[in-house]
């Protein structure tokens, strides 16, 4: 008798794990090549001029690492959701309200007042108003169960709508002459540079840290665990669930707020309703792959950086579409959660099986 | 006001096919978050066949093969794979709207030609279009808006009358009891979550061939998230699906309307009441009892039979 059954396995030691996860991305990289090619497209050529474009000069470098900093912030904060099992994908919202408190504040707070009081100022805001925009989902959620995807989903959109509201009203610059735009900070509310990156990348790595002290070495943290492992086991040990939730909600929103309030001051300098550059859905995929791991997501957005760059200099270069780079990011992820079945799983021959009984 | 409610029917159409499609596929226990993708997916397939082929029926295959495409994929790494349902949906809808914006790109601001438009004119239905009221609300349509009547009495009779169907309710609410007597669960998730994907790649079709017959950045706008939402809104029935459907039309419309008769307001903020209707909607159904509006009890559950 032959045929093939599926059975649970043990748990994988770390090294294969670690080994299918990369034949898992590298088989991705062959299939999106495939794509490439059935889009008439030199996969080799791409692939090359990605690599060309992100690091291939001091300046693409420089670039790659400012598109990694709100990337990385998004996905730290997303993690610390997705591990509750709270699916947040409204990270492209709390980043476009971020941005929008800390603009409120540099528009605002004057142009005498100190650089350092101006810059923690607009954190604060934008802290407060991206976990405001988590709060809302996770308030429902903690009290009534209310679905949280569809819920920070359409706050995605209500928040670029109001941004558009104000970009187009209330907020519109009286000296751009009738175009629809927000006004430029004035110097005091611009992030400076250090060695030569705008020193948002210092606030990632101290997140990085934040994050991963907070998930690993802290009650709270471990309590975000349990509840993502099991609701039930966390109602047993007595944990309050619903500030947990909240709790956590706030710190996920808060930190895409910061990556906002990173845009808004160090790369627009301005506000507009684009500001979240889809960053907070991109972030979705990078925490993803990362397992939801802080250190690792570090690494991970460092590559999807070189991806989005890439993308943006064969735009460029090969008059090539940007949109290249999110389908090879999609068909990575999918060739990633396809290997997680291998990991759980494995294919046992039948006779090998009635051996094992016998 | 008649003109406004058949405005509603065309505004709400392309949500129509996306939620009886995610409605398939919810019942057979997947959570499909794809929805905007292959709606993207089967907007840009069917511009695209319009365009070279300039016949609408094949327009209308070629959507829903790109739709039903992108819920391939879906299957394989959920139903086989048994892969997370949330985070594969959510990326097939990146992946989607990265396929549809490169093909699209060269695109950007041509029109259906004449023959396809030609094809979705308003047609009014002999007899029914001079009911009163209804008729011209209802019976002054375009083909593909009798086409979504159809669909949604044909789902349901399919879904409540027949044995495929009741099968698939079997497969959603006790994936472990359908199996065990004698359904092949794989089978009949892989079939709805095709079939669901490619009634949202029609969905996606019907704006791009016939709402918006040029070809723009976007077209779907969101209207995916909402169709996901709207399952939850229409209890998992095709037959309230149209209510819903019609309803988020008209919001979509609203806000011309209203500067139509003549009141001053911000667009954006407008632009808004889809959205906060959608969240409303979603509290509303939350049911803390456990009773109702839960949707399939076997929904998001990876199976695997040894577990039973």
């Amino acid at each position: 008798m032959t045929g093939v059954r599926v059975t649970k396995r043990d748990v994988m030691p770390r090294n294969k794990e670690y080994a299918v996860r990369l034949l898992a991305v590298a088989l991705s990289i062959v299939f999106a090549g495939v794509i490439l090619l059935l889009f008439g497209l030199n996969p080799i050529k791409i692939f090359q001029s990605l690599i060309v474009g992100s690091i291939g000069t001091k300046m693409r470098i420089k670039q790659t690492l400012i598109k990694a900093i709100p990337l990385c912030i998004a996905s730290l904060g997303i993690s610390v959701a997705f591990k509750m099992k709270f699916w947040n994908i409204g990270a492209e919202g709390q980043i476009t309200l971020g941005a929008t408190a800390a603009t409120f504040v540099a528009l605002n707070l004057g142009s005498d007042v100190p650089r350092p009081l101006m810059l923690a100022a607009m954190m604060i805001a934008a802290v407060v108003a991206g976990g405001l925009w988590a709060f809302i989902p996770a308030i429902f959620k903690a009290r009534l169960g209310t679905n949280e995807t569809i819920f920070t989903l359409m706050l995605n959109y209500i928040a670029i709508k109001f941004v558009m509201y104000l970009q187009y009203g209330p907020w519109i610059d009286p000296a751009a002459q009738g175009f629809p735009k927000i006004a430029k900070f004035s110097g005091n509310a611009v992030l400076p540079d250090v060695f030569g990156v705008h020193a948002g990348w210092i606030i990632a790595l101290v997140l990085v840290a934040f994050v991963y002290v907070f998930m690993n070495k802290t009650k709270k943290g471990y309590e975000v665990n349990v509840v993502g492992q099991s609701v039930e086991t966390a109602r047993y040990a007595g944990m309050n669930i619903g500030s947990i939730i909240v709790v956590a909600m706030l710190m996920s929103g808060g930190m895409c707020g910061i990556a906002g309030m990173i845009q808004a001051s160090a790369i627009e300098k301005s506000l507009t309703y684009s500001i979240g550059n889809n960053y907070g859905f991109t972030a979705i995929i990078t925490a993803w792959l990362a397992r939801l791991n802080a250190v690792a997501i570090l690494f991970v957005c460092i590559a999807f950086a070189m991806l989005i760059q890439g993308g943006a200099y064969i735009q460029i270069a090969m008059n090539v579409p940007s949109s290249v780079a999110s389908i090879v990011q999609g068909t990575i992820l999918f060739f990633v959660l396809g290997s997680e079945f291998f990991l759980q799983y494995r294919i046992v021959r039948m006779r090998d099986a009635q051996k094992e009984v016998a | 006001m008649q003109t406004f409610l058949a405005t509603c029917i065309v505004a709400g159409t392309p949500l129509l096919f996306a939620i009886i499609g995610e409605i398939m596929t919810e019942r057979s226990g997947s959570l499909n978050l794809g929805v905007e993708g292959m709606m993207l997916l089967g907007a840009v397939a069917g511009f695209v066949t319009a365009m070279s082929t300039k016949n609408p029926g094949l327009a209308l295959l070629g959507a829903a093969l790109a739709g039903a495409g992108g819920a391939l994929i879906y299957a394989i790494l959920t139903v086989t794979f048994r892969a997370n349902q949330t985070v594969t949906g959510l990326t097939l809808t990146i992946f989607g709207t990265g396929v549809t914006s490169f093909i699209g790109q060269p695109l950007l601001g041509s029109t259906i030609p004449s023959e396809v438009s030609a094809f979705f004119a308003k047609r009014a239905l002999p007899l029914l279009s001079d009911l009163p009221f209804i008729g011209r609300i209802l019976f002054r349509q375009d083909v593909f808006v009798y086409f979504g009547y159809a669909l949604c009495i044909v789902s349901a009779v399919y879904l409540y009358r027949t044995r495929p169907g009741l099968n698939l309710i079997a497969v959603g609410e006790n994936t472990a009891a359908a199996d065990a007597s004698g359904i092949r669960v794989d089978a009949y998730k892989y079939a709805h979550i095709l079939a669901g994907g490619a009634l949202c790649g029609l969905g996606g079709a019907y704006l791009s061939i016939v709402r918006i017959p040029i070809w723009q950045v976007d077209v779907v706008a969101g209207r995916g998230w909402i169709a996901v939402a709207l399952v939850i809104f229409a209890s998992w029935n095709p037959l309230k699906a149209f209510f819903a459907a019609m309803l988020f039309g008209g919001l979509s419309i609203l806000g011309l309307r209203l500067q139509a008769m003549g009141l001053s307001f911000s667009q954006y903020l407008v632009d808004m009441v889809p959205y906060l209707a959608t969240i409303v909607i979603v509290i509303l159904s939350t049911r803390k009892d456990g009773k109702g509006n839960l949707g399939p009890a076997n929904m998001s559950r990876p199976y695997f039979r040894e577990d039973r």
